[in-house]
């Protein structure tokens, strides 16, 4: 039997029908075609599917979409606003925080939720914040930069 | 007017991808669409005694179950190899078919029996669950070591055993000789383990069949679309070329694993036009780690000979590669052309003989995995080193600047002849040394070693010097080594009437920054901003039949194409020019965006002799109209960056955890257009070869079942693991390209395995520990202490 | 990958769960932080006709104190164990290891009760809750029964949940002043899971160990105390030494299970550092 649920998402409010078994993150991508968010796993290792849920990340792929009812949500389409980049997406793109893009989404909602926690994290804290999401293209040294790049920033804003 | 060749230029194709608008194969929805599930074999080795689909096709919302059989009774071929390499004894290779979807037998976990098609995923997973195969279990070999052994299970019957090529390289007479005169000899014997690439995007391919027009379309996640469709359309399935478009968008990383044509591709591609729909298939991260090739997988013995003075005097050494099950596209290049060549490394070594045999498992298949060989070369070399400094009691750096090839810049001088069939473009190695001993401060490293040591902490400081080869060519050349394609590169330059630039390159990004390289060279070629240049990539209808990306070729390969074309567009654009100008050609010259007549100040812009070119009111008699050229380039040669990589860790004694304290890389690369992005390059490259010396591994056990098969298992390098890296570079120009550029894509990796295990060995040398086996995970190091010290 | 059907039931309030759960009975898998359930649903190795969520729940994600007891609300999720100052002010050690559990985005679904109702032999809280002596409070139709971590934790993958109850509380002992613990854990690289973790609780009078109550995860079928590690610690002397010696006999008498990145012997030589590195960190606690 569906399940009716209302989400917001990035500021706008969706009224779906949704298979109990749908997972939250093909409810974004095939339902919704928010493609940014992204699946790299079956065992929510790599946090490529990272979304922010109530103002915490989570990995999409381990929540059903009928758990989402009520909830808002925020999705790489959400961090811009006004089309002026958020502070993270300055960061991956000035320091060179990306190559492929793959994990980006996920990797700044992780960063994002970093610097929620600490607007002022050591490379370590960063390091440690990051242990959910992969990187197979950056060695991770940028983007630990991007999210240096972002702290300050948001610092300065 | 400034120039941006050489500057950190933040990367153009960025902002689609921080704002969630990338467009990855996945992310594709086709009307009508369908989706395929494919069911896989749970053992290494069985005979399929019957599948029986009737229950899943009972299910509402299927619309096709396929078997092997049904592609077989459509005559469609296996899946080829692009790369043959005879025995020994002059037998040609031995190529056993490699099925779409398996008939017979399976031959590794995950080899693929049967496709489920359906209106959604959730309904094609429910009825491959109902899909009945009834197999017959046989016994397996898993192991590379055990696959010649005459009772070893056989992997394909009609072969004679299990070797699928030998092959050799060197002198065998002359190696002998100098070890026969050796005052040291240094012998290493280990397993290059297994590693799964892992690109973070899994594989992914839809089939598009349009009946209307007869065409099909496959979308997937390849770094190489034009091979994917040679491939497919001439050896597999065989179709007309003209009638099949491969469109390889945003792709998610690839590490080598997107070179090959894969099952998936061709069974999409075939499917769609039996069921007259759109399919597509992702692979679930756990397919990825059965069916996407691997990497390495050699077992490995091989000695190095010294005169007394640690001079190398030869090596010589034997390697039984894995294949896997099948021979993927590029596999049998990899532990001969792209290994045995590399053997001699950055040394004067003046006599070598290497033999490689190539084997068949029970397992999933290996193919070139970033580095492709060169990493194993490298491995070897490097271990063999630092080895041998610490038996002969030489410094590791010392033994290294006794042994350099001295400077040769392959102009003034001549490029450098190896002993095996290599000749090297340009080279200065010791610089690159001498500046990472200074970065790491090595004069005091050993005084605080010793220090350390007194406290009961264990620091060690590893090497790795190395040479490698990138851009693979030419292609009479490759041709005659057994590739069964050219590896040269296209590119269209195609500036538009208005005098912005399109670029149609036949490389392919998947995280490499083409769109902001390429953009740069032509930029400050047409002195325009870069703004006013786009680079297109990726899909077989808009570009030049090209090669794509791998073996870091893009920038000295494709770039130089793009350079060819520039040159063109120069040279009609003058002619254009000087009509206007009513100057004689040989009177003008280019800079700065225009054409000048030299010493006036007359001068018409680029962008005006767009316009003429397009309007061909006032023009040259006789000339073509329009500005628009098209250009493959075939290099004279490799090129061959090279570089010094020093790490300094710390060995948690008590429990063996390793913590990568220091990690200072100096490469070469030759000319850099974006320092930015080669650094990049060589942070994700050092991380994937420290995730192999430290976390990484892909085990079979006796039965063939994959043993790190998910992230729970396979250790993948994650941000607490690694430190910040610390990159400086050296430039000794390509000599035969007119970029000067070398490439960066595969050097970090192909240095920093050895550079780690080297670092770990020197840590514990004190206590007796003179190897260790990748990857040196904290079992195994505590293990090897306690056998060091005799527990 | 995507599970096989099932129904939904999203429960608002305990009695409404309990309700479900009676009607559905065994048909029905109660869904938590879902970090454990959802992988597993989704490689279809669990395939439950319906699933009951225990997320909308309010009452079962409160943290408070009562009687000398930290009471933590088996929804509580492990960032909000992590982050609680009630937690951290009483049993600062429960608090640490919740911020060790898998990664941030993990650590902002799983909850503690999910984490011992699934009783993973590698999971982090059993020891812990062995250690720190608490409670478990599971809920039935007929009423609340308490349960203490000594007798909750039956085998791998099996507790002492009956049918019809729900984990509901897990109340901690506040650490008295002279009493201090740790759980001091050794991951796989890749899960992340526990490799061996060890947690400890130590009350020092005048100088002597007291109380000790040692516990392990990881290294067998299910968490368990180790009372040959106890027992050499308890009445001696809180230095370095006796310590050393009694961590050095932990796991003597358990049969552990080795696997291809860790053997038995590395395990066990682990969990006596480990044992140490707990029962240190727990006296110095203790005496702080």
């Amino acid at each position: 039997m569906n399940v009716p649920i209302t989400v917001t998402i990035n500021g706008t409010a969706y009224t779906r029908d949704v298979e109990p078994r749908q997972l939250l993150v093909h409810f974004l991508r095939e339902t919704l075609n928010l493609t940014g968010t992204h699946i790299g796993c079956d065992t929510s290792s790599c946090g490529a599917c990272t979304i922010m849920l109530n103002g915490q990340t989570v990995k999409s792929c381990t929540l059903l979409a009928a758990q989402a009812d009520g909830a808002e949500i925020m999705t790489v389409e959400g961090l811009a606003t006004d089309g002026k980049l958020h502070p993270i997406q300055e960061g991956f793109w000035q320091e060179h925080g990306l190559q492929c893009g793959f994990c980006t989404p996920g990797m700044m909602m992780a960063g994002v939720q970093i610097l929620k926690n600490n607007p002022n994290p050591t490379e370590e804290e960063i390091r440690h914040g990051l242990e959910g999401n992969f990187c197979r293209c950056t060695g991770y040294h940028n983007i630990v930069k991007s999210i240096q790049y972002a702290a300050k920033k948001s610092a300065a804003m | 007017m400034s120039t941006v060749v050489g500057k950190p230029i933040r990367r153009v194709e960025d902002k689609r991808f921080i704002t969630g608008q990338g467009r990855y194969t996945d992310d594709i929805k086709l009307h009508g669409m369908t989706y395929a599930v494919i069911i896989r074999s749970p053992y290494a080795h069985a005979r399929i005694k019957s599948i029986d689909a009737s229950a899943a096709l009972k299910i509402k919302g299927v619309v096709a179950v396929f078997t092997g059989k049904d592609i077989e009774a459509d005559g469609m071929g296996g899946i080829p190899t692009g790369w043959q390499v005879n025995l020994i004894n002059g037998e040609t290779m031995r190529e056993p078919k490699h099925p779409i979807l398996c008939t017979d037998k399976v031959r590794h976990v995950g080899d693929g029996v049967a496709v489920v098609i359906a209106e959604d995923l959730a309904i094609a997973e429910d009825a491959a669950e109902l899909v009945q195969v009834n197999y017959e279990p046989l016994p397996a070999v898993a192991q590379v070591r055990d696959a010649l052994a005459a009772n070893a299970p056989k992997v394909h019957d009609e072969l004679p055993d299990n070797l699928a090529f030998d092959w050799n390289i060197g002198d065998k007479e002359k190696t002998d000789a100098a070890f026969a005169t050796a005052h040291h000899v240094t012998t290493l014997e280990f397993y290059n383990q297994r590693l799964v690439p892992n690109a973070i995007e899994p594989r992914s391919a839809i089939g598009h069949y349009e009946e209307g027009r007869d065409f099909y379309t496959l979308y997937t996640s390849t770094q190489n679309p034009h091979l994917i469709r040679l491939l497919m359309s001439a050896f597999v399935l065989q179709l007309p070329e003209h009638k099949v478009r491969v469109v390889g968008s945003d792709v998610g990383g690839g590490f080598g694993s997107k070179i090959f044509h894969y099952a998936e591709e061709a069974l999409v591609t075939w499917a769609s036009k039996k069921i007259k729909r759109p399919i597509k298939w992702t692979a679930a991260r756990s397919e990825s780690f059965v069916t996407d090739a691997h990497g390495r997988d050699h077992q490995t013995t091989v000695s190095m000979a010294f005169d007394k003075d640690g001079k190398i005097l030869g090596l010589r050494g034997h390697t039984i590669a894995g294949m896997g099950a099948y021979l993927s596209t590029f596999a049998p290049a990899v532990p001969t052309y792209l290994h045995g060549t590399l053997l001699q490394g950055l040394y004067t070594t003046p006599a070598i003989y290497y033999k490689v045999d190539a084997v068949f498992t029970h397992t999933t298949a290996v193919d070139a995995y970033r580095g492709a060989g060169r990493p194993e070369a490298t491995y070897l070399l490097e271990r063999l080193m630092d080895t041998a400094a610490r038996e002969m009691k030489i410094d590791p750096a010392e033994l290294r600047f006794k042994n350099f090839i001295p400077p040769f810049d392959g102009v003034t001088q001549p490029g450098y002849q190896t002993q095996v069939a290599l000749q090297y473009d340009s080279g200065n190695y010791a610089p690159t040394l001498h500046k990472a001993l200074e970065i790491i401060d090595y004069k005091n490293f050993r005084k605080r070693q010793e220090e350390a040591r007194k406290n009961g902490k264990f620091i060690g400081i590893g090497f790795s010097t190395f040479v490698e080869a990138c851009g693979i060519a030419p292609s009479a050349v490759v041709g005659s080594l057994g590739a069964r394609a050219g590896l040269y590169e296209s590119a269209i330059v195609r500036v538009q009437p208005t005098g912005k630039v399109s670029v149609y390159t036949g490389s392919h990004s998947h995280g490499q920054g083409h769109e902001t390289t390429f953009a740069q060279i032509v930029a400050d070629s047409f002195g325009i901003p870069m703004e006013d240049v786009e680079i297109v990539h990726g899909d077989t209808e808009q570009i030049p039949f090209g090669m794509g990306t791998y073996g870091s070729r893009s920038l000295a390969v494709g770039g130089s194409a793009i350079m060819k074309s520039i040159d063109k567009i120069k040279e009609k654009g003058a002619k254009i020019a000087a009509h206007l100008l009513e100057a004689n050609e040989a009177d003008l010259v280019f800079a700065e965006g225009k054409w000048t007549v030299k010493g006036t100040d007359k001068s018409i812009p680029f962008q005006q002799v767009a316009l003429t070119a397009y309007v061909p009111h006032n023009y040259p008699a006789g000339l073509e109209p329009g500005l628009d050229f098209s250009s493959f380039y075939d290099p004279l040669n490799f090129t061959f960056p090279f570089g010094a990589h020093i790490a300094e860790v710390e060995v948690e004694a008590e429990t063996g955890e390793v913590k990568v304290t220091r990690y200072v890389s100096v490469d070469d690369v030759g000319t850099i257009i974006n320092p930015m992005i080669v650094e990049g390059q060589l942070h994700g490259g050092i991380a994937q070869g420290i995730g192999q010396a430290l976390y990484e591994g892909a085990f079979y056990d006796e039965s063939g079942q994959l043993l790190q098969g998910t992230y729970m298992d396979y250790t993948m390098p994650r941000a607490d693991n690694l430190p910040m890296f610390e990159h400086s570079t050296t430039v000794t120009p390509c000599p035969h390209n007119p970029l000067g550029a070398k490439g960066a894509g595969e050097a970090g990796t192909i240095a920093s395995t050895p550079t780690i295990v080297n670092a770990i060995v020197d840590a514990l040398s004190h206590l007796g520990v003179s190897n260790l086996e990748m990857p040196c995970t904290p079992a195994r190091v505590w293990s090897a202490i306690q056998t060091a010290k005799g527990n | 990958m995507l599970p096989a059907s099932f129904d939904y039931h999203r429960a608002t309030s305990v009695a409404d769960a309990l309700g479900m759960l009676g009607s559905l009975g065994d048909e029905a898998k109660i869904l938590a932080g879902g970090h454990s359930l959802i992988p597993a649903l989704k490689l279809r190795l669990s395939k439950p006709a319906h699933l009951i969520d225990l997320n909308a729940i309010p009452e079962l994600r409160s943290i408070t104190r009562q009687n000398g007891h930290i009471v933590v609300g088996a929804m509580a999720t492990h960032t909000a164990v992590q982050t609680s100052d009630i937690v951290r002010s009483a049993v600062p050690f429960i608090a640490d290891l919740a911020g060790s559990i898998g990664d941030a985005s993990v650590r902002n679904r799983g909850t503690i009760g999910g984490v011992i109702a699934h009783a993973d032999p590698r999971a982090d809280y059993p020891a812990a809750l062995l250690a720190a002596d608490a409670t478990v409070v599971l809920t039935s139709k007929s009423g609340s029964r308490n349960v203490k971590a000594d007798d909750f934790f039956v085998d791998m993958f099996t507790t002492a949940l009956a049918e019809g109850e729900l984990v509901t509380e897990i109340h901690f002992p506040a650490l008295a002043k002279g009493t201090g613990a740790s759980y001091q854990k050794f991951s796989h690289p890749a899960s992340r899971y526990a490799i061996v973790g060890c947690a400890a609780r130590v009350t020092v009078e005048g100088g002597v160990c007291k109380n000790v109550r040692v516990a392990f995860t990881g290294l067998t079928e299910k968490a368990f105390r180790d009372n040959g590690v106890e027992s050499a610690l308890e009445g001696k002397p809180a230095n370095e030494a006796t310590i050393q010696a009694a961590a050095l006999l932990a796991a003597k008498s358990i049969e552990v299970t080795g696997d291809s990145f860790a053997d038995e012997a590395y395990r066990r030589h682990i969990a006596t550092v480990q044992a140490r590195k707990a029962l240190l960190a727990a006296v110095a606690a203790a005496t702080k």
